[in-house]
């Protein structure tokens, strides 16, 4: 404030010294955000307080019933059925995801491309085609189920879907590869002799695995978990598919709403309370892998038989 | 601040393991026999045989890609041999998994770990141990102490030096008084300067500590200047094993001559039992050192520093050359000088300059003859 002018428009040319292209080009993510996130969210979130019209559409107007109706006894019931579901199947998937991607970052680079791509391939299968893949694969009269027949370990065909452990297993099925890939970059920073230095010291593999690998990881982690658990929350075509009633998660009642039962203010309000909740959960699972939350504190303790 | 006693040290952590060895027990020796390693197609490992005597300091020295750090690897168990076997003190260690070997270990990286404490990492191995904390830490103080870095405990590793983290990595490796203590490039990362004080240090806490230790080194010169064995590794298989000044006097092979120091070799023919010729020139041998039968084509290895030159042809075998180069390097001077189709290297005082003509004398005990 008290630089004189020419040092202020010194400043202000340096910063401007390249020209305005560098500005159009950072300001993209700024426009796209706003485009395509943040003003249809605004009309979601609109849109929930919209009248609805029975056997048409819905008109403007300011009313509470559909956010009251998101928030009743019923909807309450599927938001916790869908929050454990997706956090059941995100404890899977990294149960699954940390020791391969750590095990996989231990090979030698050029063994680890092969898997690298076959991860990186199978998530170009959509959430539609894992849906209805396993559905059948699943089924009585052509799953798998009949191959164990075949091969005698099995009396007679089963169908394993519908059901809860359908859902859960397409939900860890197609977030496995995106957790991998999430993970992959830490692990592969991660100096190959921490783990072994562990071993030199006494420490079992999973000891040093536990008490060294993960600490150090631990943000990563968090940051995966919290991916997985948003990406499974939002999926609607597998528990619509391969669940039973009991599995439908509040996007399926979304899709229901919005499409067969043409209530958009209620899928819009009910999108809203999703989204807030999901967000809610995300954000304390990275605060927990941050340490940040529950607060602890660290004592740095003084050393015994230290007078100096 | 008193140096603590290293037997103190060791009660410290045999409290923590079993009954107390105590330093002044005897260090059991480390035998390796016929040890092999592959890695796919490539040999990593040929048959090495090998005695580190217990309580001394052993240094691997070879030219990257030697194997040595695969065989200091096996020998902390990180790697499985494919064949031979691995005794200390009678007892065989080849299957017995790393965390069981009782071995300390500071890795090329240091590998400390970076969420935990000075403290907290020097006290690792008896935190896994179970060892109570306050205990625990009393311990980490005292090796603090030992590597001089009273004062950093509670610190993180990142608010460290270079220099202080390579001391913290080895105090850690020394917590729980392992029988073998293995250093791989210990002092790689550090420049010129500290790394010289740090070889005097790390061979200080050695004696103090009088554990069995194994350096790893590419620089002949670090074991040389640490080592009360080097073992010179080259091609996959050890070389030379000895004191450093009987490798620098006597080198076993070609490999050895132009490896350790510098050396010039040439090429020669035994004439008799204490004579080669070289170039021409009858060139009396070392009367200690084996020489081959006559008529045996040999290669002779002579060092800059015992070769001479003189103006006038000197009384004595000697050859004939022309100086191509003068470099003053300040403590000497070195001299290169074109004998035949070869270029000589000789250090010692100056007083000659480019396009000389010189003779080089060879001295008696100065040649080592080599298998050709």
């Amino acid at each position: 404030m008290n630089a004189p002018p020419a040092v202020r428009a010194a400043g202000r040319d340096a910063r401007a010294g390249d020209g305005p292209w560098p500005h159009v080009l950072l300001a993209w993510p700024t426009v796209a955000l706003t485009v395509l996130f943040v003003v249809p969210l605004g009309i979601i979130a609109a849109l929930g307080f919209f009248r609805r019209i029975q056997a048409g559409f819905f008109e403007v107007a300011f009313v509470t019933d559909n956010y009251a109706r998101a928030l009743d006894a019923f909807h309450l019931e599927r938001l916790s059925v869908s929050v454990v579901l997706a956090l059941a199947a995100t404890l899977v998937t990294l149960l699954l995801a940390v020791p391969f991607t750590f095990l996989l970052s231990r090979r030698p680079r050029a063994r680890q491309v092969p898997y690298l791509v076959l991860v990186l391939a199978s998530l170009s299968l959509s959430e539609v085609i894992v849906a209805f893949a396993w559905s059948l694969l699943l089924s009585r009269t052509s799953g798998v189920s009949n191959l164990l027949v075949a091969l005698g370990l099995m009396d007679a065909p089963v169908s394993w879907s519908p059901g809860l452990w359908a859902v859960l297993l397409a939900y860890v099925f197609v977030a496995l590869p995106l957790a991998v890939l999430s993970l992959y970059p830490t692990f592969s920073r991660l100096d190959q002799e921490l783990p072994e230095a562990a071993g030199t010291m006494g420490a079992a593999p999973l000891t040093g695995f536990v008490t060294v690998v993960l600490p150090l990881v631990r943000r990563a982690v968090a940051a995966t978990g919290a991916l997985v658990f948003i990406f499974v929350l939002g999926a609607y075509v597998i528990p619509q598919t391969l669940g039973r009633p009991a599995q439908w998660t509040i996007p399926v009642h979304i899709t229901d709403q919005a499409i067969m039962k043409n209530h958009l203010p209620l899928a819009a309000s009910l999108a809203i309370v999703l989204l807030i909740v999901s967000s809610a959960i995300a954000v304390a699972i990275v605060m927990i892998g941050a340490g940040r939350w529950p607060r602890r504190t660290l004592p740095v303790r003084a050393l015994p038989g230290r007078a100096r | 601040m008193g140096p603590a006693p290293a037997s103190a040290a060791a009660a410290v952590a045999a409290g923590a393991t079993t009954a107390s060895p105590g330093t002044s027990a005897p260090r059991p020796d480390l035998v390796i026999q016929g040890l092999g390693k592959r890695f796919g197609a490539t040999v990593a490992l040929d048959a090495v045989d090998l005695r580190v005597p217990g309580g001394s300091l052993v240094c691997f020295v070879g030219p990257s890609g030697c194997g040595k750090t695969t065989l200091l690897r096996i020998i902390a168990g990180l790697e499985t041999p494919d064949a031979g076997q691995l005794l200390l003190g009678g007892r065989d260690l080849t299957r017995v998994p790393v965390h069981r070997r009782d071995v300390g270990m500071v890795f090329q990286s240091l590998a400390l770990f970076p969420h935990l404490t000075v403290a907290e990492n020097i006290a690792y191995g008896l935190r896994i141990r179970g060892v109570r904390r306050r205990k625990r830490l009393a311990r980490a103080q005292e090796l603090l102490d030992l590597v001089r870095l009273p004062d950093v405990a509670s610190k993180r590793i990142a608010e460290l030096s270079g220099g202080m983290r390579q001391r913290v990595a080895m105090a850690r490796a020394l917590a729980l008084d392992p029988a073998l203590f293995l250093l791989d490039e210990p002092l790689s990362a550090l420049d010129a300067k500290l790394r010289e004080g740090m070889q005097l240090e790390l061979r200080r806490l050695q004696r103090r500590v009088g554990i069995t230790t194994i350096i790893v080194t590419h620089d002949q010169e670090e074991a040389m200047a640490m080592a009360d064995l080097v073992v010179v590794m080259g091609d996959n298989r050890v070389q030379q094993v000895g004191p450093p000044l009987e490798i620098y006097r006597r080198p076993a092979n070609r490999f050895v001559a132009s490896f350790v120091g510098r050396n010039n070799l040439l090429p020669a023919r035994v004439v008799a039992a204490d004579a080669v010729e070289v170039a021409g020139v009858r060139a009396p041998m070392a009367r200690d050192l084996p020489v081959p039968p006559v008529g045996t084509d040999v290669t002779v290895a002579a060092r800059p520093e015992n070769l001479r030159l003189h103006a006038q042809a000197p009384t004595g075998a000697a050859l004939r050359g022309t100086i191509t180069m003068v470099r003053d390097l300040g403590r000497t001077v070195e001299t290169r000088v074109r004998v035949l189709d070869q270029e000589l290297v000789v250090s010692g005082r100056g007083g000659f300059a480019e396009g000389d003509e010189v003779w080089v004398a060879l001295p008696e005990g100065g040649l080592v003859a080599l298998a050709a």
